[in-house]
């Protein structure tokens, strides 16, 4: 592990911090009855569907590409998730199933 | 006897919030050792999985969270990226102003504190049955749910080092979960503008600014655009 401990602790409290913050703020800025401006209703509209899109990017970003298997395992086994949820749309299923492919590509066949 | 009527509150309150959490007991445990298990086969004591999930308890900026520990050290890309990935918590407080208004004190505080996707997904939905303080039922969902998620994150990280087949490619269990999260957004979406302009711009600043450094340009860069966009997006939603 490349950090210190008090590096650690440091990137963990970042991390608490925004997650608490995430929470709390509706609540300490519109006290009462106060109208929730236009511009952040829309974000919360839209903003869900591109996130869950970059932490997909973000799953991804060591994925060699251009050497090794060239993202194959991951291709597939993401193919199977997506496969799985349209069919039989269990969340724990679809994640397992893709897991354990994925896993028995690097293992055995790469 | 005013003891003895508060005391039944409780139960009476558990007793209803109870079968509610039986199906996030299943999925948080499953997520939850996973989870322990990578952090330690990731080389991390069990003090780790048990205090973040104690801590953060938000599962999927956990997992992020993990990563961000094994790479270089970058205090404000984490906290930026924690509150991209948890942005979406600001909605769930949004909807939840009414409801958690009516509770008081340390209780409210741990609702508020305690609210991840499942807790708020029971909160907001549930029919709470009359005679049932709805304070103690919001209080009893959040509270089973945070000990479904940290037993099961310490768990893993216990018996993890016991683990003696080959986890290579455990990891994938993140991706796995992103990409369900992904598609059910999807469904719930009437626009998919917004999701699309997620994975594509984050591609092209993963490609441009390298693994290392592309989450902020990318969160930038999705924000400009739905900025951007807004007229249009609105416009195409309302038609």
């Amino acid at each position: 592990m490349t950090m210190t401990l008090s590096q650690q602790i440091i990137t963990l409290a970042c991390v608490v911090a925004a997650t608490v913050l995430t929470r709390f703020l509706p609540f300490l800025v519109f006290p009462k009855n106060r109208p929730i401006p236009k511009f952040l209703q829309y974000l919360g509209k839209v903003l869900p569907g591109a996130v869950f899109g970059l932490l997909v990017i973000y799953c991804l970003k060591n994925v060699p590409l251009l050497s090794g298997s060239h993202g194959l395992p991951e291709l597939i086994a993401i193919l199977v998730v997506v496969a799985l949820h349209l069919w039989k749309k269990q969340m724990l299923l679809s994640i397992a199933g893709g897991t354990v492919v994925y896993m028995l590509l690097v293992q055995f066949v790469f | 006897m005013v003891a003895a009527r508060s005391k039944n509150k409780y139960i009476t309150a558990l007793r209803a919030a109870f079968p509610y959490t039986v199906p996030i007991f299943a999925g948080f445990w499953f997520l939850g050792i996973t989870y322990g298990v990578l952090m330690r086969t990731e080389g991390f004591s069990v003090w780790y999985p048990f205090l973040m999930s104690l801590t953060i308890f938000a599962g999927s900026a956990e997992f992020v969270a993990a990563n961000l520990l094994l790479g270089a050290f970058q205090p404000l890309g984490a906290f930026f990226l924690t509150l991209m990935i948890n942005a979406r918590h600001l909605f769930y407080g949004i909807s939840m102003l009414e409801r958690y208004r009516e509770v008081r004190g340390l209780k409210r505080i741990y609702l508020i504190f305690g609210m991840c996707d499942e807790s708020f997904s029971i909160n907001c939905t549930a029919d709470i049955p009359k005679g049932v303080d709805r304070g103690w039922f919001y209080f009893f969902v959040t509270l089973l749910n945070h000990i479904y998620w940290v037993t099961g994150a310490t768990l893993g990280g216990i018996f993890g080092a016991w683990f003696t087949f080959n986890t290579e490619g455990l990891d994938f269990v993140m991706t796995a979960m992103f990409v369900v999260i992904f598609i059910e957004q999807w469904k719930k979406d009437d626009c998919h503008t917004p999701a699309l302009l997620g994975l594509l711009l984050s591609a092209l600043c993963l490609a441009v600014f390298g693994a290392d450094n592309f989450i902020l340009p990318a969160m930038g860069a999705i924000l400009l655009a739905l900025t951007l966009l807004r007229g249009k997006l609105e416009r195409g939603r309302a038609a």
